[in-house]
C-alpha cells in the first residue's frame, strides 16, 4: 500500500503500524515525537496499536519548548 | 551565519512584545546555502504554557506551519522564543529540551525592553554554542 509520510509518498507493507513507522523512519528521539494520521493526532499509547491504510498522509513532529 | 531580514526580526519582536508577560515562541524556516542558513518566514505559534518562564509550541500550529514551509519549498531551520526577564542565551530547560543539533535555537530577550537582544545558538547535549547572526536591511 501507499502512504505518505512527511510529504513524499512511500510503498509499505499491509498493516504496518505507527510504532514500526518510527522505527523504520529512523525518527530521531522517538519519545519526543507527536504523529499525525490525516491531520489527527495519535496518542503515544496508541501507536503500537494504530494501524496505517493505503492513502494515509503522516507527519512526525518534535516537541519543541523550554524555559528560561 | 543564519540571516534574518529586519522585516522578520520586527515580527517576531513585535509578537514578543505583544505576548508579555509570557513567553513568546514561534518556528523559523528559509534556505540553506552551503554553511548559511537564510531565514524567509518566522512563524508566529501559540505557546500553549501560556508561562512566563517556559514555553511549547502548539502542535497543530506547528503542523500547519511545517505544510506552509512545504508548499513554499522552504526548509524548517529551528525555532524561536523570547525570554521576558532573563538574557539572551539557553536556559537549562532549553538545552535539555533542544533534540536537534542542526537547528538554530533563537533567543529574543526583553530582559532591558528599549534594548531587546536577539541571539542564535546551536545546541549540542549541554553545549549551546553562539552563530553569527545578521540582520538584513529590508
Amino acid at each position: 500500500m501507499k502512504i505518505t509520510v512527511a510529504g513524499t509518498s512511500k510503498e509499505v507493507t499491509e498493516g504496518l503500524t505507527v510504532a514500526q513507522l518510527i522505527i523504520d523512519e529512523q525518527v530521531e528521539t522517538p519519545d519526543y515525537v507527536t504523529v499525525s494520521v490525516n491531520d489527527e493526532f495519535v496518542e503515544s499509547g496508541a501507536f503500537k496499536t494504530t494501524k496505517l491504510r493505503d492513502g494515509d498522509s503522516v507527519e512526525f513532529l518534535y516537541f519543541m519548548g523550554g524555559g528560561r | 551565519m543564519i540571516k534574518l531580514n529586519q522585516a522578520d526580526y520586527e515580527t517576531m519582536l513585535s509578537h514578543a512584545r505583544l505576548s508579555l508577560p509570557e513567553e513568546a515562541c514561534g518556528l523559523i524556516a528559509g534556505v540553506t546555502d552551503g554553511e548559511d542558513k537564510i531565514i524567509r518566514k518566522v512563524y508566529l505559534l501559540t505557546n500553549i504554557d501560556h508561562s512566563p518562564e517556559h514555553f511549547s509550541l502548539d502542535p497543530k500550529e506547528q503542523l500547519a506551519a511545517i505544510k506552509d514551509m512545504r508548499l513554499h519549498g522552504l526548509v524548517p531551520l529551528g525555532n524561536w522564543h523570547s525570554h521576558p526577564d532573563t538574557p539572551s542565551r539557553p536556559s537549562e530547560e532549553d538545552k535539555r529540551l533542544a533534540y536537534d543539533s542542526r537547528a538554530s535555537y533563537m533567543i529574543l530577550s526583553l530582559m532591558n525592553k528599549d534594548n531587546p537582544v536577539l541571539h542564535s545558538f546551536r545546541i549540542i547535549g549541554a553545549d549551546a554554542e553562539k552563530e553569527e547572526l545578521t540582520i538584513l536591511p529590508d
